[in-house]
């Protein structure tokens, strides 16, 4: 267990001249950087600070000030709070800030994915290229004035649904054709000798080492984006010397639909449905980061009883999520489907409490801003006392069992696909492929939120940082998230469930706010700036899936081709979540 | 390392063997209880419920559509309109078109046209037009939970497959309020219990002036 370390007043502005200076925007905390001085900086924050784990980066398009501003927040992996630093550049297209990669390489594919988005060019990334959108796109969609086909208005509700809401459907509105704006000089009916994998397979070349003086040929292999072992629709390029993986790339943004863009239209209270559609397998968690971030802007708290329905219904949900991944990660090491149907057995019951309570098994939209949407059902709470008291106990004792002395996954698993904690920190990874990796860090102990302050519960940690382990430690937490959940059952108060009253447009203060849990797989995050409208100026979604996918690589280097899909299975991403 | 080979692959089979055998097991158990008592493992509520619930062993597994799992009351799908019957056997909708159902949906897909008297051209409360894109609504159910008239639901029904494209008009959206009561007894208990305290509040407020 790691105790949260104490508070210390941190003045940058005074540790660096010249350098830093504060935040001062109302509403706005942090510190802005020179964008000179960034990368001198950020050593100095990491080496002498101490803030080893750089948790996010993206950037905001403020579009009326004229400017761009990437924003990082950091963390120290021993806990405590996180310093936010901004960088601001004049708005041009595109803008160039210093990129971090060479300090904090977990900035690989976030820096990668504002440069795709934002068009934010990062000098010194060693492999700048898109990384949701495909390579030929043109724009940069989340730039304040780009605008998606079928785009009706800046922000929902659209005048055209009512008073006078004469049904039109999309597709008839907006035909194919005049939806669609080429850039200068792009004939879409000419052909073009642009080939977009050329820059892939040229950064996957830029690895290859070729023995002194022996020619050796290299294979390309191209897993997925439709193979049934990744999970989705997910690619890697896999960079073959015999059956060894020399590099790889993963490819992603096959499930890209911008779920930003869609959030910086949305109304406040209109992202939630959306969050749950993040990550698909865990949308109470994802509710969770996402009402915490509003929340802290709005300046609210939930009451008690709220709290605790929270927390029992984000910790069913990392069960449902664990018993997920391990059954998947069986299949994916041959044990086809019959571990995993005994897993799902579970996590169909847990699915039942979720319907009960929220309406959807999957889909839940429960959370709302200042508490949930509706109290627990008469029944759910006896469920959630059967479930936690007597039926997972047993039945998570039962999988163990099968699994945790298989030789089988022993052998595929022990000394496999290991991340070593330095490495685990530096890709900037999160959850229990940081934890199996041997660092105790939990956003619920590091930085506690809602009532885990006040729960006992131990942070599963395993040292070595293999296959194994990071199964193993799946199985820990599912332990650690009974014993909370046993805890809230016991002490649940009664009482209100909301702290304001239920309201579809919500006043939200301007300013800034992360909100970040501990999700299933890994730091969930919500970095929102408001302007005090009704809709968020900028929404950003640090998606664990995506940014553990930082490690993928390193991580497999070495290893043998039939291990990578086991490799990807331990990880345990969502496409949904990844891709956004 | 002393690891006995073939020892996980038999106890991997021992685990499947004991649910094989527990759902034969457990289906002489219930043989015995439909003996006894009449109840059945298949195709009865009661067995689908036991297969629910935390004691359940054995075959897990329910067979749609000739069974299917009960819906809980806040099981949501599609949204319709709810309708009370007028003296005559009329449909008087409860919507009134405010159009905060539509202001409120994520995806934007629910359309409302406005009556508007054709003499003073002021809107009359009642939705000459209303459309959902049922392929659109993202079945997050927030026009239910914020219409100040109790007047668009969650359905239970989930079977809507169809070969196009289905957008529902008024029509085919409105329901009765005996179809809302029957899937959602106990809300439509708590609002109706709401409503009736808010008309005796307004009654009383506007009672006391003249006393
Ligand atoms: S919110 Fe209710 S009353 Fe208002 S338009 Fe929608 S269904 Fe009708
Ligand atoms: S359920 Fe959600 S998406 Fe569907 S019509 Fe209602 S508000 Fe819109």
């Amino acid at each position: 267990m790691t105790a949260p370390a104490p508070v210390e007043t941190l003045d940058l502005a005074a540790r660096f001249p010249g350098w830093v200076t504060p935040d001062s925007r109302p509403g706005y905390s942090g510190w802005i950087v020179e964008k000179d001085k960034l990368l001198d900086f950020a050593r100095a924050l990491r080496d002498d600070l101490g803030y080893d784990y750089l948790s996010s980066v993206t950037g905001v398009d403020y579009l009326p000030e004229g400017k761009m501003e990437v924003v990082y927040h950091a963390y120290k992996t021993t806990g405590g709070p996180g310093v936010n630093f901004k960088v601001q550049v004049e708005r041009r297209d595109p803008v160039e800030v210093p990129s971090l990669v060479s300090i904090y390489p977990g900035a690989e594919f976030q820096e990668r994915e504002a440069w795709d988005l934002l068009g934010i060019k990062f000098t010194g990334h060693p492999d700048l290229r898109r990384i949701l959108m495909w390579e030929d796109f043109a724009g940069h969609p989340l730039r304040k004035d780009w605008r998606e086909a079928y785009f009706e208005e800046e922000f929902k509700p659209f005048k055209s649904r009512w008073p006078e809401g004469k049904f039109q459907m999309a597709e008839d509105k907006a035909r194919l054709g005049d939806n669609l704006s080429f850039p200068a000089g792009f004939d879409p009916r000419k052909k073009t000798d642009f080939d977009p994998e050329k820059a892939l397979y040229e950064a996957l070349r830029q690895y290859q080492k070729t023995e002194s003086g022996l020619e050796t040929e290299h294979l390309l292999v191209n897993i997925g984006p439709h193979h049934p072992s990744t999970h989705g629709v997910f690619r890697v390029a896999v960079v073959l010397d015999g059956e060894t993986i020399v590099n790889l790339k993963p490819v992603m943004g096959y499930l890209h639909r911008n779920h930003e863009k869609i959030g910086e239209r949305n109304t406040f209270l209109m992202n939630m449905p959306y969050t749950d559609r993040l990550d698909y397998l865990t949308s109470m968690s994802n509710n969770f980061g996402y009402a915490l971030a509003v929340e802290k802007l709005m300046g609210i708290t939930p009451p008690e009883r709220a709290e605790y329905i929270r927390v029992m219904m984000a910790e069913l949900t990392r069960i449902a999520n664990h018993v997920w991944a391990i059954g998947f990660l069986l299949n994916d090491l041959g044990a086809y489907f019959t571990p995993m149907l005994y897993a799902q057995e579970e996590r169909e019951l847990i699915l039942d409490i979720f319907e009960a309570v929220s309406g959807s098994r999957m889909m839940c939209n429960y959370f709302r801003f200042g508490g949930v949407a509706r109290d627990l059902p008469d029944g759910v709470l006896e469920k959630v006392r059967d479930l936690a008291f007597d039926r997972l106990p047993r039945k998570v004792d039962e999988l163990e069992n099968l699994l945790a002395d298989n030789e089988i996954i022993r052998a595929r698993g022990i000394g496999q696909g290991v991340l070593t904690a330095e490495d685990a920190i530096r890709y900037s990874t999160s959850g229990p492929l940081l934890r199996a990796s041997g660092i105790p860090y939990d956003v619920r102990r590091a930085e506690p939120y809602s009532i885990y302050d006040r729960l006992e519960f131990d942070v599963a940690c395993r040292p070595n940082g293999d296959i194994y382990d990071r199964m193993m430690i799946r199985f820990d937490e599912i332990r650690q998230s009974l014993r909370i959940i046993q805890q809230t059952v016991k002490q649940i108060p009664a009482g209100p469930i909301m702290a304001v009253k239920p309201a579809y447009q919500v006043r939200v203060p301007p300013g800034e706010a992360y909100g970040r849990v501990e999700g299933p797989k890994g730091e969930l995050g919500f970095y929102i700036v408001s302007t005090g409208k009704s809709s968020p100026w900028r929404y950003h979604v640090r998606a664990p899936s995506f940014i553990n996918l930082t490690a993928f690589g390193p991580m497999c280097v070495g290893q043998k081709i039939a291990d990578l899909v086991a490799i990807l299975g331990s990880i345990d991403i969502v496409l949904g979540e990844c891709d956004r | 390392m002393s690891e006995m080979y073939g020892k996980g692959i038999l106890k991997g089979l021992g685990v499947t063997l004991k649910r094989f055998w527990d759902t034969y097991w457990e289906d002489a158990v219930w043989l015995f209880r439909q003996v006894t008592r009449g109840e059945r493992r298949y195709r009865s509520p009661e067995g689908i419920a036991h297969r629910a619930s935390k004691n359940t062993r054995g075959i897990f597994t329910v067979q749609y559509p000739e069974e299917k799992l009960p819906v809980p009351e806040e099981f949501r799908f599609v949204p319709f309109l709810v309708y009370e019957e007028g003296p005559n056997g009329e449909k008087v909708m409860r919507c009134t078109s405010c159009g905060i159902c539509s202001r409120v949906c994520p995806p934007q897909c629910i359309w409302i046209v406005r009556t508007t008297d054709p003499e003073t051209g002021r809107p009359i409360p009642d939705p000459a037009e209303f459309y959902i894109d049922i392929d659109i609504c993202m079945n997050c159910g927030l026009c239910a939970e914020f219409c100040p008239f109790d007047a668009i639901k969650m359905d239970h029904d989930y079977e809507l497959a169809s070969f196009g494209r289905s957008v529902y008009d008024k029509e085919k959206l409105a329901k009765p309020v005996s179809y809302y009561e029957s899937i959602r007894p106990l809300n439509a208990a708590r609002e109706n219990a709401a409503r009736a305290a808010k008309e005796a509040a307004r009654l009383a407020a506007s009672a006391k002036p003249e006393a």
